[in-house]
């Protein structure tokens, strides 16, 4: 992923035609090909998972094996904190294009249901590795990954689990798609190409994506004491709840959220590097995240998002884009904002990341946050 | 429908729903031992049946009877003769 985006590759493409929704004005979504890998999930665990569960499968196998663990280890006192969206949007649409024509439930399988429940992926992920610490699944929406990890990082430092797989999954689903578009935030762009475009001031709203992010965490001291090579750590972390609405991009609640964040890692504003922003292209909200940025570094911390590589993965993102500041942390090479790049003015007086900008050693902070009014904030260290 | 119809449909259903190889599908085959399925695949099981074969078990209780493959054809046989 990370070297698609080095490369300037973008994730996007023309939705099928007969994956429209009439009335519906969007073009372009970001799909994830159907992985080769999943007939070497065990059909005993692939008959509960949908999509979302194997993506996040896939993602936490590979985490497994970067962290030093096959998928037989035993691991104890570990557990799970995956955020979702939601179930499986596929199956519930399949269970209500039978349910409702038939009037009966007599052709629904049984593993229809363990699909559909919010919590299918964080307890299927669980499961499938033999974790039976703590499973957690924040339903969060956009800032669903990124509470993912942070209650993974606060359930770590409460001494309750020692290592936490954690992150966030989303399945595209066409009604979440709609459901922008309704409320006036999707990209109605037609080509993949430009249709996300954050911070940009020919942006016109998000273009949704799926795919799974997840991270293994390791309190540190256990992770010291096997000799693992440590990527980053985690040093705060905020999640508030902004008064304004369920969509009403608020500069106020952002810059508290990661003042709040940073104040839980007992760390200053000069101590941050690098804000990657949940900007997803939509007016008001990447207005509201600049203008916040602004509020508290100016032009002095460099800024991008990463929303014009991969779309927006809802409840992945925060996940996706944390792994993603790790990669940078490590190579010291910022990912600037994508696509030719036109920053609007009424996103702050802020430094927008440049092609090649390197990224000086220090804190990162990672935002995301969602509809319903959920902001929810990270902060990164490197590895000391 | 003839017993080979009967056969060729179950075995059919059990290869491409529970993924279980075709040389296991042996009228001796224990469900649960033998072929893997679980309790919840047996409720399922049910369910592709009814569809494979339109018909549609008032009393699936019945079924908790039945272990292998072989006593599954003789019943979903004596069911078609019922309704035939």
């Amino acid at each position: 992923m990370v070297a698609g985006m080095e490369a300037g590759n973008c994730a996007l493409s023309p939705i099928p035609d007969e994956q429209k929704i009439p009335g519906i004005d969007c073009h372009v979504a970001g799909r994830v090909p159907t992985p080769g890998e999943v007939r070497s999930i065990p059909r005993e665990l692939r008959r509960t998972m949908s999509p979302m569960t194997i993506f996040a499968y896939l993602a936490a196998r590979e985490a497994l094996a970067q962290a030093g663990f096959s998928p037989e280890s035993p691991l104890p006192r570990t557990g799970v904190s995956l955020g979702s969206t939601m179930g499986s949007g596929q199956e519930l649409e399949a269970l209500f294009s039978s349910f409702i024509p038939a009037g009966n439930l007599d052709s629904i399988r049984t593993m229809t249901f363990f699909k559909i429940m919010a919590h299918t992926a964080a307890s299927g992920i669980a499961i499938a590795f033999g974790l039976s610490g703590r499973v957690i699944n924040p339903v969060a929406a956009c800032a669903a990954g990124l509470q993912g990890i942070g209650l993974a990082y606060e359930t770590i430092a409460f001494g309750r689990e020692d290592r936490m797989l954690c992150g966030g999954t989303e399945e595209y689903s066409p009604l979440t798609t709609a459901t922008f578009d309704k409320i006036g935030a999707a990209s109605h762009a037609d080509t993949a190409e430009k249709s996300s475009l954050p911070f940009d001031r020919r942006r016109t709203g998000i273009v949704c994506s799926e795919g799974a992010g997840i991270l293994f965490l390791e309190e540190r001291e256990q992770a010291l004491a096997r000799n693992s090579t440590i990527l980053a750590e985690i040093v705060g972390f905020s999640s508030l709840s902004s008064p304004a609405g369920v969509a009403s991009p608020d500069a106020e609640t952002c810059a508290a959220c990661m003042e709040e964040a940073l104040a839980d890692a007992g760390a200053d504003l000069q101590d941050v590097a690098y804000v990657n922003a949940h900007a997803t292209a939509t007016p008001a909200g990447d207005a509201a995240e600049g203008k916040a940025i602004e509020k508290l570094w100016g032009v002095r911390v460099p800024t991008s998002s990463l929303k014009g590589y991969l779309g927006h993965t809802l409840a992945a993102s925060g996940a996706l884009e944390t792994s993603a500041c790790i990669a940078m942390m490590r190579s010291g090479r910022l990912l600037p904002s994508r696509n030719d790049f036109q920053p609007d003015p009424s996103c702050g007086a802020i430094q927008h990341a440049r092609p090649g900008q390197t990224l000086a050693r220090g804190l990162v902070v990672k935002n995301s946050f969602a509809l319903g009014g959920i902001y929810s904030s990270l902060v990164l260290a490197p590895a000391s | 429908m003839t017993y080979e119809t009967i056969v060729h449909t179950v075995n059919t259903a059990f290869a491409e729903e529970f993924e279980v190889a075709p040389e296991k599908l042996l009228p001796e085959a224990h469900i649960k031992n033998d072929l893997g399925l679980d309790s919840l695949d047996i409720v399922d099981m049910i369910i592709v049946l009814e569809q494979a074969f339109n018909f549609k078990l008032q009393d699936r209780s019945a079924v908790a009877n039945i272990t292998t493959l072989g006593e599954l054809y003789d019943f979903i046989s004596k069911l078609q003769d019922l309704h035939a």
